[in-house]
């Protein structure tokens, strides 16, 4: 177990938006949470690198309490892709360095240009690697943000809608080179998806979160059209397009 | 992985990091011409053989006292203020995410404006003097300095007091700098208002910022101050990278932002204090050092950081040796030629936009 999440609560400004979480994700494994516009889902992930601190409740990663971490020492672990992004004037390959910064001393190594050259190859941003941010489209942009955090080295990898810009194409390259990543380097993957035949696709367990809380979680086998319909409230069926799993809304 | 392309990333990337440098050497070397000029230009007329001389210890007392106590110690001064004024831009433009934040939006010209007034006014160390070229002198420059130093280090620590109540955002930290400042402005006016014409021309005459008012003992000062805290911005200049990323993203990284925010805001003020305090209210450096070299190379903490540095000791050299030399022997008030120069170039900048790498 990589990462183990108990009895997260979270309120902003005495307004409950989180109770009760509680999940744990495996090495190698891809969780994905689903739900409502507003159901918590950032707010969760949040939680879970600290940027926001829980009323109630613990985050381990690979045993060790979250909350008796530096800050440096969280950003070693735990790698988060947010939902908005700025851009600014800062070149591709500079952003990227950017999250080897937890593990930079004074200045950055050839190990470190070496990992962002990498990680840059691996998502075909190397041709935009001079470029400045404010002068991408949005989803080269997402994709340098992704990049950003899979050049962190984290042993928890969290992506807030990492598609969400993306062209088909890149939005199943993407899915795959993070799903490897997850199994490769035998780390957790938690991200938040809208897509549910991405998810189905690329995910191994899911989270429904409804209302702050989790309704939900399991493998593909609480993709059921009543869970599905239970969260998002829009009736669904959910086929076999030959063995891939399929929503269909109705 | 294709070993042709990642070659050419790092290649390139190279290419490009080593041309910031270049950029940054190229500023250096201006200056240093830029200063040879300085040395050689001035009321007194001199050889270049003569400051040749002087600088080898050959000169005689009266080119003694004109490079040494006189020429010498105002290239220095100018140099190291812009420094300072710039570096202290750029780092506040960075975690106040506004690009037209400078040394002055926390209120600290304000502020200092204050003390030098409570010094002049309300302490009696100013007064009119009709000998020298200039009508009015300050009688205890060291009173007024530190008066004014003890002003701008009020608003500062009141600013971030108040900013730390609210929250420490920029939003927070601005409008706190504006209250402040146009209430120290409006102190100021009142104390104006029941002083005498001469104590109120001290004012005028101090507030515009001369170059010629610092002797070596302060600018050893101000190069400890600046020294010290460029040192601490080019420590956290990845942490400037990162807020520059947004406050989520900085965070996510591990980045402590309201520390960083806190402290930064404070060094930057504390820099602009010393030098307000010493040289008068000089403008624009802050804003134009920055700006200037943010559209040359970028946005990138590692090499803005010295390159604002050394484009702010550019500027501000250049816009003394103009202020000496432009209707010579006459001396204009360095802060005016800078907001003459300034605002235009600004305007300059702002139209043409971001260039290419
Ligand atoms: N800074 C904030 N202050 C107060 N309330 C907030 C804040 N951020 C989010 N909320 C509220 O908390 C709830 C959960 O927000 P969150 O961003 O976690 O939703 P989400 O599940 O990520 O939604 P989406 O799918 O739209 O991204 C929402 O009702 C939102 O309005
Ligand atoms: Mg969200």
């Amino acid at each position: 177990m990589i990462l183990s999440v108990d009895g997260i609560e979270f309120s902003y400004n005495g307004r409950p938006v989180l109770r009760d979480i509680k999940f744990s994700v495996n090495r190698g494994e891809v969780l994905s949470i689903l739900g409502n516009n507003g159901a918590g889902k950032t707010t969760l992930l949040r939680c879970i690198n600290r940027i926001l601190k829980p009323k109630r409740g613990t985050v381990l990663i690979d045993g060790n309490d979250l909350f008796s971490l530096s800050s440096r020492e969280i950003a070693r672990r735990v790698g988060y892709a947010a939902q908005r992004h700025e851009g600014g004037r800062i070149t591709v390959f500079d952003a990227v360095l950017l999250g080897r910064k937890p593990h930079i001393g004074w200045e950055a190594s050839e190990k470190d240009l070496e990992i962002v050259r990498e990680v840059l190859a691996s998502l075909s941003l190397e041709d935009l690697s001079l470029r400045y941010l404010d002068e991408l489209s949005g989803g080269e942009l997402q994709r340098v943000i992704i990049a950003r955090a899979l050049a962190q080295e984290p042993r928890v990898l969290l992506l807030d809608e990492p598609t969400s810009s993306l062209d088909l194409k890149n939005q199943y390259e993407v899915m795959k080179i993070v799903k490897d990543a997850a199994e490769e380097r035998r780390i957790a993957v938690v991200l938040v998806m809208h897509d549910l035949n991405l998810a189905l696709r690329f995910a191994d367990r899911f989270l429904f979160l409804k209302d702050g809380t989790i309704y939900d979680c399991g493998g593909l086998e609480v993709m059921t059209p009543e869970n599905i319909s239970a969260v998002y409230g829009i009736s669904v069926a959910v086929e076999k397009l030959g063995d891939i799993p399929v929503v269909v809304p109705l | 992985m294709d070993q042709g392309t990642a070659e050419n990333i790092y290649h390139g990337y190279l290419k490009y990091t080593g041309r910031k440098i270049l950029i940054i050497l190229l500023t250096f070397l201006l200056s240093v011409v830029l200063g040879v000029y300085a040395v050689n230009a001035g009321s007194a007329d001199l050889s270049p053989a003569q400051v040749l001389l002087t600088l080898l210890g050959e000169g005689d007392e009266r080119l003694n006292v004109i490079i040494w106590n006189i020429r010498l110690p105002r290239i220095a001064a100018a140099f190291i203020a812009g420094i300072g004024l710039s570096v202290a831009g750029c780092v506040m433009q960075n975690l106040l995410q506004n690009p037209l934040a400078s040394p002055s939006t926390l209120g600290v010209s304000q502020g200092a404006a204050f003390g030098a007034a409570v010094a002049i006014i309300a302490l009696g160390a100013g007064s009119l003097q009709s000998t020298s070229a200039d009508a009015v002198v300050i009688n205890s420059p060291y009173l007024v300095s530190a008066a004014a130093f003890m002003g701008a280090m009020l608003t500062t620590i009141t600013v971030l007091m108040l900013a730390r109540l609210r929250g420490v955002t920029p939003e927070a930290m601005i409008l706190a700098g504006v209250a402040v400042g146009s209430l120290f402005s409006a102190a100021t006016v009142v104390l104006q208002y029941f002083a005498s014409d001469v104590q109120v021309a001290s004012l005028v005459f101090w507030t515009f910022g001369d170059i010629g008012r610092a002797s070596w003992g302060e600018i050893k000062i101000m190069a400890f101050v600046v020294g010290i805290f460029f040192l601490y911005f080019m420590a956290n200049r990845w942490n400037y990278n990162a807020v520059d990323g947004g406050e989520e993203t900085a965070k996510s990284l591990g980045v402590n932002v309201e520390r960083i925010r806190i402290l930064g805001m404070f060094g930057a003020s504390l820099i602009t204090a010393v030098i307000v305090s010493f040289l008068g209210i000089i403008s624009f450096i802050g804003l134009l050092g920055p700006q200037i070299m943010r559209r040359l190379l970028g946005g990138d903490h590692r090499f803005l950081i010295p390159a604002s540095a050394v484009m702010g000791g550019f500027l501000l050299l250049a816009s003394d040796t103009i202020a000496r030399t432009i209707i010579a022997p006459v001396v204009l008030p360095v802060g005016a030629v800078t907001s003459f120069m300034g605002a235009p170039l600004f305007l300059y900048l702002l139209t043409r936009g971001n260039s290419r790498r």
